[in-house]
């Protein structure tokens, strides 16, 4: 019981995380739902990891590593781009476009 | 071709024969040569700066070189052809024709094609008319161009056109002749149009090459069922082979082979072109539209004997059409003004004759009237250069540059100016309208002759056509012949009072500079003369003695001679009969001249004076307005279709289809692929998204 529960939220958490990515348009707004995402699947480990063992939770740490640099990483990039257009506002910033 | 090279022996190997190759390089080594010199002083390219045709101050480039090199090689080209001539005659046995193959040309499986030259009597014959009366026009084209800038382009067309011509009658097989058979084309399109700064005469040579078109056409589909009938195009094993074919084959073959005719030789209903190929410089109508090309036709007739001797209701068919021919022209060149449109018209009236002739099977008959016709009309249309000639001098001395040169109305009185060409000219015109002993009235009389004699107990007799027994379209033939020998003399006669009798009318000033032709014209004219003078002594009826009999005939007979008796069967005349039709001719000769005389003496008003014509008149005039007819019924629906179906509808569509619509697809991928890789990240994040959840249902739904 309690291992369907975790993974209801888990999914729950995931798909928030979808829609946040599919519909919001800041960029800031966009990265926290990615966090969202990973940290749903992180959920989904650590609830597996008490089936299958400890591998799980070797995962979950990897990833909440992963994602601690790729967060510096977008930040950086956010803030740049921020500091070039003014704005991190995603449809505005089409410069492949036409 | 391959079996006869190896065939033991003919009476002329080893002869000078051998050297029969020569005869068309040397016209053609002349056009070459001429050719460069035209090219070198630029006469090809016209420019709009110089547009006058004529320049009298500096004479034409090169024209020294071209006059030497032009009727050099046509002599050299004639001497060889005595030679080879003189070789035949003592050769005896000439029942095989002597054939030279120069290389192959086309190899196809079983088929193969040679360029191959034979010679035999015709193309001997041919040969000698060609090479001959085509030296002396070159002779007299020396001194009627020589103020023309294109002199040396002249002469290279000219060449050309012998050497293509000779092509045409030594070919030993139907491809060879065949490509003879366009390069004359070639040769007349080119001459016609040869001033083409004047629209009318461009206009003239594409209409002659198109009309051309249609009667090639009919020879090459007469070419396709010869191959699929005998398998083999040369003379020899075509004829061998066509002699064991169905009446049926042979009616087609012989009906498509009269079409290429009834192009090349301007015969109804594809005679429309002749007449406005007197646009060209009038040795070249000479020459090509009297003497020589145009008699193509009849030679091939003569040539294919074989076929048309197995098909007796196309012998028919080509006499009727050859006799309706000769009517209808007669008809016209009595109501025309142009001295060259008159001639025109007689030169298609007498290729009618020689038609009635070959198509009764009295093939010696029509090429007795090709080789007379070649001497008095090459005379006649000469005699009409240097008239020309002097009327341009004369009109150029009175700085006219309106008046007609051509229109007998303006002319008048020049016999007092030009004695020597009327003289020579009073001779031909004699001779066509058959008074003899001048050759057209042996010719002439021989074809009505045989006409009338073969409409009785013979295979074209028993034949019929359209249902009208071979027997009475034969009488009507002859009536047709008959009243045309009428009207020939008529008109003939016409065009000679007309020209160089009665008062002057080209203007006093203008007058004073009519003068004769000098001899580098006079000279050719007047051996014209002597030979028609003498041509009919080349096959005199045996009638009348006064020289050895049938020549003609006689040698001709290996090439014509079988066929000639297929369709004569058993066809004769009483000598009181043949006495009553030579009389009849001679009647009819001497009434027409009498009509003209009392018709055609009162004074004519100029051109510029004269009053539009009435009624039949001005039908004759203007040909029966059979040219208007044709612009009406087939030249405008064409231009018709070609414009407002052919290209504003099909070409346009397929323009939109294929260049509109090419540009819609790149445009159509252009916004499609901009789409998807626009730069939009949601769009992305959508695309990514949905993509995933097509490839987890597809992993996982069942």
């Amino acid at each position: 019981m309690m291992l369907a529960d975790a993974l209801i939220v888990s999914a729950i958490l995931f798909s928030i995380g979808v829609v946040g990515v599919l519909t919001r348009r800041n960029a800031i707004m966009l990265f926290m739902c990615v966090e969202l995402m990973l940290n749903a699947v992180n959920l989904s480990f650590v609830t597996f990891a008490k089936l299958h063992g400890v591998s799980g939770h070797v995962f979950v740490i990897l990833v909440m590593t992963i994602a601690a640099a790729e967060a510096a990483v977008g930040l950086a990039i956010v803030i740049s781009v921020f500091r070039h257009f003014g704005a991190v506002d995603l449809p505005s910033l089409k410069l492949l476009r036409r | 071709m391959a079996l006869l090279q190896t065939s033991p022996s003919h009476p002329l190997d080893g002869s000078i024969a051998e050297w029969v190759w020569l005869l068309p390089l040397l016209p053609l080594l002349g056009a070459v040569m001429n050719g460069i010199i035209a090219v070198r002083a630029g006469t090809f390219a016209a420019t709009v700066a110089d547009s006058d045709d004529h320049d009298h101050a500096t004479p034409p480039a090169g024209r020294g070189l071209v006059s030497l090199i032009g009727p050099g090689v046509m002599l050299l080209a004639f001497a060889l052809a005595v030679a080879l001539f003189l070789a035949m005659r003592g050769a005896g046995d000439l029942a095989a024709p002597f054939i030279r193959s120069l290389g192959s040309w086309m190899p196809a499986g079983d088929l193969r094609i040679d360029w191959a030259l034979q010679l035999d009597p015709l193309s001997m014959l041919m040969t000698l008319i060609i090479t001959g009366v085509g030296f002396l026009i070159h002779v007299f084209s020396v001194g009627y161009m020589a103020d023309d800038r294109g002199f040396a382009r002249y002469f290279a067309y000219l060449n050309l056109f012998v050497a293509m011509m000779l092509v045409l009658v030594l070919g030993a097989s139907y491809p060879v002749m065949f490509v003879g058979w366009e390069g004359v084309g070639l040769a007349s399109y080119l001459l016609i149009g040869f001033w083409f700064r004047e629209r009318a005469n461009a206009d003239a040579g594409r209409k002659a090459f198109i009309v051309n078109r249609i009667g090639d056409f009919g020879f090459l589909v007469a070419m396709f069922l010869v191959y699929a009938q005998t398998g083999a195009l040369d003379y020899v094993q075509a004829h061998a082979g066509l002699a064991v074919a169905a009446p049926g084959v042979l009616t087609a073959i012989a009906l498509f082979l009269f079409v290429g005719c009834t192009g090349k030789s301007a015969q109804i209903p594809l005679y429309v072109w002749l007449p406005d190929a007197m646009a060209g410089p009038t040795p070249v109508s000479a020459l090509i539209h009297a003497a020589t090309m145009v008699t193509a036709g009849v030679y091939l007739i003569a040539r294919a004997s074989a076929v048309f001797a197995g098909a007796p209701s196309v012998s028919l068919l080509v006499t009727v059409v050859g006799a309706v021919t000769a009517l209808f022209a007669a008809t016209i060149a009595l109501r025309q003004w142009d001295i060259k449109k008159v001639l025109a018209y007689s030169t298609v009236s007498q290729l009618g004759y020689m038609f009635v002739g070959v198509g009764t099977g009295a093939y010696a008959a029509g090429v007795f009237h090709l080789v007379t016709h070649a001497f008095f009309k090459a005379l006649l249309f000469l005699g009409a250069g240097a008239v020309i000639h002097a009327m341009h001098a004369a009109y150029h001395h009175a700085h006219d540059h309106t008046a007609d040169a051509q229109d007998m109305r303006n002319m008048g009185g020049l016999g007092r100016y030009m004695p020597r060409t009327s003289a020579l000219m009073w001779i031909a015109t004699l001779a066509i309208a058959g008074v003899p002993p001048l050759a057209g009235f042996f010719s002439k009389d021989e074809i009505l002759t045989s006409a009338f004699a073969r409409a009785h107990n013979s295979p074209l007799a028993e034949a019929s056509l359209l249902g009208v027994p071979g027997s009475a379209v034969l009488y009507g033939v002859y009536g047709l012949g008959l009243l045309t020998a009428l009207l020939t003399a008529v008109y003939m006669t016409r065009l000679m009072l007309l020209t160089f009798t009665g008062a002057n009318r080209t203007g006093a000033t203008a007058a004073s500079a009519l003068h004769e032709a000098p001899a580098l014209m006079g000279v050719p004219l007047a051996v014209l003369g002597v030979l028609t003078v003498v041509g009919g002594w080349l096959n005199l009826p045996s009638l009348i003695p006064i020289g050895p009999a049938h020549l003609l005939a006689d040698w001709l007979a290996p090439v014509t001679g079988t066929a000639t008796r297929v369709l004569a069967g058993d066809a004769h005349l009483s000598h009181t009969a043949e006495y009553a039709l030579i009389g009849t001719a001679i009647a009819t000769a001497g009434i027409g001249i009498a009509i003209a005389f009392a018709r055609y003496r009162s004074p004519v008003p100029t051109k510029a004076e004269a009053p539009a014509e009435q009624g039949v008149a001005s039908l004759l005039h203007e040909a029966y307005r059979v040219d208007a007819g044709l612009d009406r019924v087939v030249v405008r629906p064409l231009a018709w279709l070609s414009t407002s179906v052919l290209w504003r509808g099909i070409d346009r569509a397929l323009e939109s289809l294929f260049v509109q619509g090419s540009r819609a697809i790149a445009r159509a991928a252009g916004a499609a692929h901009d789409w998807v890789g626009g730069g939009d990240v949601g769009r992305y994040a959508w695309a990514f998204t949905i993509g995933l959840l097509v490839m987890l249902a597809a992993f996982t739904v069942r």
